[in-house]
């Protein structure tokens, strides 16, 4: 079966060198058509429906990828060779090509060409690498027509027009994607198909439609040769560029080779860039610095404003500091201005869907032709996109999903194709829909070989598991859990028995995933990918299936179930005597909300067992809590908010601060214990492979915003350290009760979010969390909702001998990649979660204008941003109207952070509180927004 | 890097569990008691073998046993760059005393007690999987000189890239970084002889590298007892003709 063929090619790197690399040609590669007698049709994928077989170029695979994805485009040969191309070209294409052949829904067969013995094709001299892929793809559709004999028609689909003469020529059936798209009938595909124009390539080719408006608004983008030797000689940088969230016109490109970040100014300058994209940037030279920067604040070519959000959770989410204020003040002695830059080129394109609607606009007359229509994508940092649609009328109120697919340098917009549509705009689980797709998480129900893995149901502690030598029985002990209300995931439980030579056994248990989720299974796998479980306001979800999250894994009342519990035995005073870990079976006896537990706590009537468990370990967490603090443990405040959603409607009924509890904190407490007791199990015995997460100490930079506000206000901050910033925090108490918390908010925004990574990757010093002001710190307590515990689980059971460490560990690219990925899901599952906060806040606002009072927390030229406590929201209040765009009589103080009005007879400072009216305004139909004004 | 597709070929069109082409050829160099020519696809391997003879270094002359030394040279056009290769470094030196050891298990040393025997093996072109190929070229060309062996030895090496065992690795595959198991196998006696490693790999994957690595010396044991076989009849049909 191996016939063989050693060929000789040619490679370059660095210097000539001859390779020689073996190519065996095969005869045992089928063709993947059911229909088919000769090939073994075990493997066939190609439908016996009397569709024609399409060979695809790579040209179209390239460009109409998101049309392939459409169920209408089934029966499809992936040749080999067109995959390499593709793969060479544009890796995440090649990723949802891939998946695309093995989708069992979908006909998509890969046909390695290249290793068959009849459709291999050796090169000919003087033909270019691009002219021989064609010749095969088309030796290749010959084949599979001579193959199939006149059973089924085979088509050859390219764009390129020479490739398709020379195929017809030889007697192979080739069209176009757009006529054969046309001779499907289906008009909406019509609408998915990529309008093929080359940016920059052939300009002069592109016909003159408005010859007026036709001008050039970009600069040429420089061609690679000259941008890598740009960088070579550092005349440009490379980075990816970062659009503020907050002003979409303003862009941040990281690079290494100045230590800097450089600031891109306006949309010419981004030249086409979008957010995500690998550029190339030259620096303007330092005159422009601080002009550009001036020019910034008038330029708001487009009405652009700021919205009401939530409360930045943390740096990460927060406006960036470079504030306009500065600008404006505009004296040279201030800080040395930070590098302005130009894209010259695109290194790397970032472009993919994005989630939004159409710009209002009139039906054209002699509706049904096509129309062009602006696309303004819900992600503001995204510019409008143009595209071509024949169903205007259906699209104009809906929440469209729109692909980029060139941007030239005569149009101010990116033009695109219309991909698919999800729901009405302003429907409420439309708009949920789109905060899942925006924040790319995955929520479809899970593949039938992710369910196959789970065992089988009504599932129950097995004798086997009591029998097994590694499970420690616990049944005994009186455990219970402390969760919110309504929590039917239920992951940790505690249990306190007196001692007695005085002392406490203390443990928490952790549901035992491990035990149900193995490496290498389609349900791992899985869990991996989606790494966290989301939770939106009316919806969670899951990381795994319902039957484990909700029954088998979850430590329910009076059921019996595996556990994976950390055991300590401590004094009264809760220092920790002796640790221990086992796998457990447990029994909890109770499943208490925080409200109940707090209720047993405070009623001193009350004596029976697990209340008097609940107090000794609320004695002893308060313990800890504290000498956590004197170790300089911050304490931050968080504006959480809770609603109270209609269970039929599903609307908010009411909107609230969520209400922390002492058995909040006393849970807290313990599960912190149990994290950085397993982390330092763990590392102990996997020095270089263990999952932590670690908290980076805030940088002069970040804080900055947090002191000037302090100054501003009288109060002095230490940020030496967080020993010394938690001390200067507690001190912080002024005459009005909420200004200490006040202050914890605005410290919490200037931290960086904590991330997952592996203990390989960074020297011992970088492991510190920051926040708890813990040496280590790792994620253990929540398997069943969080990717990251599963892995610390595995790890712990490596490190006590129970299981092997699966192979994975040895991989640390891999590792690597897995911590990424957990860092980037936790992170979009939180903008998720905010963002559906924010979306439930608008619901409710909508049938409810209120008045309320709030506290100014930032300063701006033409007003504040002002923070509403009761809401846990954010937004500008303006000062002057939007048409007075001079803010002639308003006069903002840098210094003393306040603004006043020129005659000196309002004043409004920094943490000041006012009253304000909050409204729901439609500006544009169907887009509503939060406004707020001064009352 | 993608060392198997999905659809189950590596990047030279083989299958995970298939070898490459092999030839071999008895009889290359005439002035030698023994040799062989042997080639695993790109990788061709020329052994010589000298003796049994008297020993050369009386010091080294053991009453009880012969004694086998190897030298293993690659030539210096046997890799792309034709760079010169310096005689007696570390690795070639390693190669060697590996090499010596493999086949002085399996000749019957003690039949030929104050003598000596001679195994130079040379690479004449390297495609990955050279030390395998030499341990095959030894065989035969040991076999060529005559030299009483318990079993004819064979070699091969298996890798593991992408969660894939993959059988005979060539240069590009052998360079990816990931483990590399080199067998020697007595297929008669069905006793392993050499077993290296360089690289760390889970007990249970290891299991099955080395089960795929001893099914390809088996192979390659099949394919040399054919090739000696065919090699003796035409002697026999130069003899009698």
């Amino acid at each position: 079966m191996l016939h063989n063929k050693s060929f000789v090619k040619k490679t370059k790197s660095g210097k000539v060198m001859k390779q020689v690399r073996e190519h065996y040609l095969r005869d045992d590669i089928y063709c993947g058509a059911s229909i088919c007698k000769k090939c073994d049709s075990s493997v066939a994928r190609l439908g016996a429906s009397t569709s024609p077989i399409l060979v695809l170029d790579t040209n179209v695979v390239l460009t109409q990828i998101g049309l392939l994805e459409n169920s209408a485009i089934d029966d499809v040969v992936m040749l080999s060779v067109v995959l390499d191309e593709v793969k060479n070209k544009n890796l995440s294409v090649y990723n949802r090509v891939r998946a695309l052949c093995s989708n069992p829904l979908r006909r998509f067969f890969v046909f390695s060409n290249e290793h068959h013995k009849d459709t291999y094709i050796k090169d000919m001299s003087g033909e270019s690498k691009n002219d021989r892929n064609d010749r095969a793809i088309r030796v290749a559709a010959q084949w599979y027509q001579n193959h199939l004999g006149g059973a089924t028609r085979v088509l050859l689909i390219t764009n390129d027009r020479e490739n398709r003469r020379k195929a017809i020529e030889e007697g192979i059936g080739a069209e176009t994607i757009e006529s054969y798209v046309k001779s499907l009938g289906q008009t909406h595909l019509l609408d998915l198909l990529v309008q093929s124009a080359n940016e920059d390539a052939n300009m002069e080719d592109v016909e003159d439609l408005r010859p007026s408006k036709r001008k050039v608004l970009y600069s040429e983008h420089k061609p690679m040769s000259e941008i890598t030797s740009g960088l070579h000689r550092g005349i440009y940088h490379q980075g990816k560029l970062r659009v503020n969230r907050y002003n979409p016109f303003e862009a941040y490109v990281g690079s290494e080779s100045i230590g800097d970040e450089i600031i891109i100014y306006g949309r010419t300058n981004m030249n086409r860039a979008f957010d995500g994209d690998v550029v190339a940037v030259e620096l303007l030279s330092r005159d422009q610095w601080h002009e550009e920067k001036s020019l910034t604040i008038a330029d708001d070519e487009d009405d652009e404003e700021e919205d009401v959000h939530l409360v930045p959770g943390s740096a990460d989410d927060a406006p960036r500091a470079a504030s306009v204020l500065q600008g404006s003040s505009g004296d040279s002695s201030s800080s040395s201005p930070r590098p302005a830059g130009r894209v010259i080129g695109i290194i790397k394109r970032n472009w993919h869907s994005y989630c939004g609607s159409l710009d209002p606009m009139p039906m054209p007359a002699g509706s049904g032709g096509i129309a062009y229509a602006l696309f303004v994508s819900k992600d503001r940092r995204i510019p409008k996109i143009r595209i071509q649609t024949r169903q205007l009328e259906n699209l104009l109120d809906k929440r469209i999903i729109v692909a980029v697919d060139s941007w030239d340098r005569l149009s101010r917009y990116p033009s695109g194709h219309y991909v698919r549509s999800i729901g009405e705009i302003g429907d409420r689980d439309t708009e949920s829909e789109v905060v899942l797709i925006e924040n790319d998480i995955n929520s479809r129900p899970f593949s039938s070989q992710v369910m196959t893995c789970l065992p089988p149901l009504p599932w129950s502690v097995s004798p086997v598991d009591i029998a097994n030598p590694i499970r420690q029985d616990l049944r005994h002990l009186n455990v219970f859990s402390v969760d919110p209300p309504g929590c039917k995931d239920i992951d940790d439980a505690l249990h306190c028995t007196a001692l007695s030579n005085g002392n406490f056994e203390v443990g928490v248990h952790i549901a035992d995933v491990t035990n149900f989720v193995h490496p290498g299974t389609a349900l791992d796998d899985e869990a991996a990918q989606r790494g966290t479980s989301v939770y939106l306001v009316e919806r969670r979800i899951d990381m795994l299936p319902k039957p484990l999250t909700e029954d088998i894994c979850s430590l329910r009342a009076d059921v019996e179930r595996l556990a994976f519990s950390v055991i300590w035995e401590m004094t009264p005073e809760a220092d920790i005597v002796s640790t221990s870990y086992t796998k457990s079976i447990i029994k909890s006896s109770a499943a208490l909300s925080y409200v109940e537990a707090q209720a047993r706590m405070d009623d001193s009537r009350l004596m029976d067992p697990i209340t008097r468990d609940l107090r000794n370990m609320n004695a002893l967490a308060k313990k800890m809590r504290l000498r956590r603090i004197e170790r300089g443990a911050l304490t931050l405040a968080s504006a959480e908010v809770k609603f109270q959603i209609d269970t039929e409607t599903h609307d908010p009924l009411d909107i609230g601060m969520y209400q922390i509890r002492e058995a909040n904190q006393m849970v807290e407490e313990f599960m912190l214990a149990a994290n950085v007791s397993v982390a330092e199990k763990i590392l102990k015995h996997f020095p270089l492979c263990s999952l932590l997460r670690r908290h980076p100490t805030p940088t002069k930079e970040m804080l900055e915003p947090l002191i000037r506000t302090a100054v501003a206000v009288g109060l002095d901050l230490d940020v030496s350290s967080s020993k010394a910033l938690a001390d200067s925090l507690d001190r912080a108490l002024g005459d009005d009760p909420y200004f200490n918390k006040l202050i914890r908010i605005l410290a919490t925004r200037c931290m960086t979010q904590a991330v997952y990574f592996y203990s390989g990757d960074l020297s011992p010093p970088e492991y510190q969390h920051y926040g708890l002001a813990a040496r280590l710190y790792t994620h253990f307590t929540s398997p069943i909702r969080r990717y990251a515990d599963v892995i610390v689980h595995r790890l712990l059971a490596a490190s006590l001998g129970i299981f092997k460490l699966p192979t994975l560990f040895l991989d640390r690219p891999k590792l690597t990649t897995i911590a990424d990925n957990l860092n980037y899901r936790h992170r979009n599952a939180q903008m998720a979660g905010r963002a559906s906060v924010e979306l439930h806040t608008l619901i409710y606002f909508k049938k409810r204008p209120t008045d309320t009072e709030a506290r100014i927390v930032k300063i701006r030229s033409n007003g504040f941003i002002v923070f509403v406590p009761k809401f846990g929201i954010e937004g500008p209040v303006y000062l002057t109207g939007k048409s007075e765009k001079q803010s002639g009589e308003w006069f903002v103080d840098e210094q003393e952070q306040k603004i006043k009005k020129l005659d000196g007879s309002i004043t409004y400072n920094i943490l000041q509180a006012v009253r304000i009216h909050m409204e729901v305004v439609e500006p544009q139909p169907n887009r509503p927004k939060l406004q707020l004004t001064l009352l | 890097m993608e060392f198997v597709t999905p659809e189950g070929l590596r990047q030279d069109g083989r299958r995970p569990r298939e070898l490459r082409e092999m030839r071999a050829e008895i009889g290359a160099v005439s002035k030698a008691n023994g040799s062989a020519v042997f080639e695993m696809g790109n990788t061709k391997v020329l052994a010589a073998v000298y003796g049994p003879r008297e020993v050369q270094n009386k010091s080294q002359q053991m009453s009880n046993q012969a004694l086998v030394r190897c030298e293993y040279t690659m030539a210096n056009f046997s890799t792309g760059d034709r760079m010169r290769k310096p005689k007696g470094d570390r690795r070639s030196t390693e190669i060697s005393l590996v090499i010596r050891q493999t086949m002085e298990e399996c000749i019957l040393t003690h039949l030929m007690p104050r003598s000596q025997i001679d195994i130079f093996v040379q690479v004449l072109q390297a495609d990955g999987g050279t030390r395998s190929a030499c341990i095959n070229a030894a065989t035969l060309a040991l076999a060529d000189a005559g030299i009483p062996m318990r079993d004819i030895v064979t070699s091969c090496s298996a890798g593991y890239l992408n969660s894939n065992a993959l059988l005979d690795l060539n240069y590009v595959e052998d360079s990816a970084g990931g483990p590399d198991v080199t067998v020697g196998f007595l297929p008669k006696l069905d006793k392993v002889t050499l077993l290296q490693m360089d690289a760390k790999l889970p007990i249970d994957v290891f299991e099955d590298v080395m089960e795929l690595a001893i099914e390809g010396c088996k192979a390659i044991a099949t394919y040399i007892r054919n090739v000696m076989l065919e090699h003796t009849k035409q002697l026999e049909y130069h003899r009698d003709g």
